[in-house]
């Protein structure tokens, strides 16, 4: 049997990885969309992102409010001390986030064709990964320092460590590939193909950063956090999997066909990756502070967290499925005509 | 310094709040008045109350999207500014918390899916029904997060042992004896809220550009659901002031200025204290505050003198409250006379004096939502957990709150006006009557094409 704690961190990491996903894939487009139009070619895919957009976004933003406080549900000490220490940046993830999603809606179901809203909405599209990263960052130890209590983040540690500024670039690059590859599978489902040919050059424009990416930020953990970086070798097998799905997405997507399978090959390299990362992390959600098993809630609540869950679950994914057949497999819908 | 951010860390969740509850409440309030006119509008085979619904839908998304990003932006506070209070209390609140975000994905879904079908469905009724998870995940997070807040005030379901909170029974700390109360008098006044908010630009428009079948039909509509749930509201008050008698006199007593325990205890109504704490220039009701608080004149009522003066909320909030009171029964007042003009056929319900007046009850109608709030806030002060755990301790100790709280301060000024400015935008050039013809129209046109 399986203890709860662990079932509750292990949901909330898919949760995680979700929000990685659909989260990518509107931050993505964000910037796509801005940068289109400043080199004048918003008409070919402007209306494509907008479509899959409009009846989705809240939903993303879900999935991250979910993740936060389930964490602080399941772990309330994670309150304590992440609550504490990100309390700057975490304010300016909000302030992003709140800016990105109003202006979405203020320019899509009201004002159209407003450049500034688009350019809050692409710019904001990069920095809000970079602010979230931070957390990623800070849980592998050496940024927070309690003294009395009082817990304190130690910013110049932070912006002069070549760990959190390579977390950083893997964060924005990755959120550029993953939505570069979605992105072109829609536009081929619509069978748009001058959308298509320039969503696919982004896509594999962007692949090789993330790949470079990810490689020194693999360096920098082994020498910033030796333990976390030791147990990550020793699931080697599962990055090597991960490898193994980004060379199939890049040979699928260079010879331009099969873009579905191009872009499940691209989320399943990411899950590899993001699950060998937190499997490695264990048994810590913040070295040294919170452990799993030692942060978790009391036994009653975390049973009846957990059986909320899965009652929400029975909800929400028969819900989810509705929303991807009415607006992602339904043609007609993708290629305009609904 | 330390107190200075604890009182920083309280105006910047106070001004999150206060912004949000203003978009919270159109978001809980207003999808159940767009049911409803879809629902009349496919009865009625009338093209008018579906527009009705598509207008008041287009308005509502964008309200919409700043009640997700101020929600989501409170949900984090929550942590960032208060972490000591979800250490502490994360333990025994966690269920409620993670729930409500279940039903907000609810609705986030079914919002999205809503938006975009208008036209997918043969049987209309199909596309209405769609609006059902929308009013009931909107209800049920109200539901939810009200019993939080239910919690602060009375903590129930866990002991405490050592300083820390243990055999936690989530399910009793959710459906503590505060919720009951609370839970309804939120929702009605919610829907009495959105409903109010309608009804005022109905009215706003007769005013301006005279009287029209399809705004006759919106206040119409929307007068008889603020009737009905100001009615419901006034209820839900009384079934409060019962429950603060009962289980937290001191709030009710800060309210009323009632410092000395007595039988057949009278309310005060407005006034002001001088500088030996006694009321000046009130309007005194002989024995009602007893019949408020246990529908009996004669009742005991206990005064703050009953309870450490450091545990006294502050007196101030009896302005709060009064002015709360008032609102809710003159937006009452109100709704009667607009019906008591239409059955009385000789007076003109349409007339400017009475458009005026439910032109004002909208946004009267929100700042009694907000004093309501101010009230149960403030009237539980010093505690964050009422008994159990005080502000001061709870606050982050971070000095950066300070410049924070100005840069949500001007984080709220901007969405707020950009928000305001992009609603006006979309229905002033754009009037219901011009929307009808091109609705009919396209209609005609599908249908000529289905016959082909």
């Amino acid at each position: 049997m399986i203890s709860y704690e662990l079932l509750g961190i292990t949901v909330l990491w898919l949760f995680l990885y979700g929000y990685l996903i659909v989260a990518s894939i509107d931050f993505g487009a964000g910037f796509f969309a801005f940068y289109a139009r400043l080199t004048k070619q918003d008409h070919l895919i402007n209306r494509l992102i907008s479509r899959y957009l409009s009846p989705v976004w809240e939903i993303t933003n879900v999935f991250f409010v979910f993740f936060f406080v389930g964490i602080v549900g399941f772990f309330p000490d994670t309150a304590h001390y992440y609550g504490s220490a990100l309390l700057v940046p975490g304010s300016i993830a909000i302030i992003l986030l709140a800016i990105r999603g109003s202006f979405y809606a203020f320019e899509n179901y009201g004002s159209k064709e407003n450049t500034l809203y688009l350019f809050l909405y692409g710019a904001t599209g990069l920095l809000i990964p970079a602010s979230l990263s931070v957390a990623l960052t800070l849980s592998e130890g050496g940024f927070i320092v309690e003294t009395d209590g009082v817990v304190a983040l130690q910013y110049y540690t932070l912006f002069t460590s070549p760990l959190s500024w390579s977390i950083v670039a893997l964060a924005i690059v990755s959120v550029l590939f993953i939505s570069g590859a979605f992105l072109a599978f829609y536009a081929s489902r619509a069978d748009d193909q001058p959308a298509l040919k320039l969503l696919r050059s982004y896509a594999l424009f962007w692949s090789t950063p993330t790949i470079i990416a990810a490689l020194t930020t693999f360096i920098f953990l082994s020498q910033h956090n030796a333990r976390h970086f030791d147990n990550m070798m020793d699931l080697w097998w599962l990055f090597g999997i991960s490898v193994a799905l980004f060379m199939a997405a890049m040979w699928l997507l260079y010879s331009g066909r099969r873009y579905g399978l191009a872009f499940i090959c691209v989320m399943l390299q990411f899950l590899c990756a993001f699950f060998a990362y937190g499997i490695g992390h264990y048994p810590y959600i913040l070295d040294p502070y919170i452990t799993i098993a030692d942060g978790a809630t009391h036994e009653s609540m975390g049973i009846a967290l957990v059986a909320a869950f899965i009652g929400g679950l029975c909800l929400l994914i028969p819900s989810l499925i509705l929303v991807f057949k009415l607006f992602l497999f339904d043609a007609d819908y993708v290629k305009g005509k609904k | 310094m330390d107190i200075d951010t604890v009182l920083w860390s309280r105006l910047l969740t106070g001004l999150t709040l206060t912004f949000h509850v203003i978009y919270a409440t159109i978001g809980v309030g207003v999808p159940l008045m767009i049911a409803i006119a879809e629902f009349v509008g496919i009865r009625k085979k009338d093209p008018h109350y579906i527009l009705m619904a598509k207008r008041w839908t287009r308005g509502f998304i964008i309200s919409v999207a700043v009640g997700v990003v101020t929600g989501t932006a409170i949900a984090l506070q929550l942590a960032l500014v208060w972490p000591n209070f979800m250490q502490l209390a994360g333990n025994v609140i966690a269920l409620p918390l993670f729930m409500e975000v279940f039903a907000f994905f609810f609705e986030a879904i079914f919002l999205g899916i809503y938006l975009y079908t208008w036209n997918r469905f043969r049987n209309p009724y199909v596309h209405w029904l769609l609006t059902f998870p929308i009013v009931i995940g909107a209800g049920m997070s109200a539901f939810f997060i009200t019993t939080v807040n239910g919690f602060m005030n009375q903590p129930e379901g866990f002991a405490l042992e050592n300083g820390s909170f243990a055999a936690v029974d989530p399910v009793a700390a959710m459906l503590n004896t505060a919720t009951p109360s609370k839970v309804f008098h939120v929702l009605s006044s919610a829907y009495m809220t959105g409903a109010a908010l309608l009804a005022g630009i109905a009215a706003l428009v007769i005013l301006k550009k005279g009287v029209s079948a399809y705004h006759k039909k919106a206040l119409n509509l929307m007068m008889a659901v603020v009737l009905v749930f100001s009615a419901l509201t006034v209820l839900a008050g009384d079934v409060s002031a019962k429950y603060l008698a009962k289980h937290q006199p001191e709030k009710l007593a800060a309210a009323e200025w009632h410092f000395e325990t007595e039988r057949g205890a009278d309310l005060l109504v407005f006034g002001w204290l001088n500088d030996q704490l006694e009321a000046v220039g009130v309007l005194r009701i002989p024995k009602a505050l007893s019949f408020l608080g246990f529908g009996d004149f004669d009742a005991e009522v206990r005064g703050l003198e009953e309870f450490p003066r450091d545990e006294w909320p502050p007196l101030v909030s009896h302005y709060l409250f009064d002015l709360m009171v008032s609102i809710g029964f003159v937006i009452l007042g109100i709704s009667l006379l607009y019906f008591l003009f239409k059955f009385w056929k000789k007076r003109d319900a349409y007339n400017k004096w009475l458009m005026r007046a439910v032109l004002w009850s909208a946004p009267l109608a929100f700042l009694a939502v907000e004093l309501g709030w101010f009230y149960a806030e403030v009237g539980r002060q010093p505690w964050i957990i009422r008994g159990y755990m005080r502000v001061e301790e709870a606050a982050t100790t971070s000095p950066s709150v300070v410049w924070l709280f100005f840069l949500f301060l001007l984080l709220y000024i901007v969405l707020g006006t950009i928000s305001v400015i992009v609603l006006r935008r979309l229905f002033r050039h754009n009037p219901a009557e011009a929307e009808l013809e091109k609705h009919l129209q396209e209609q005609a046109a599908s249908r000529g094409g289905d016959a082909r």
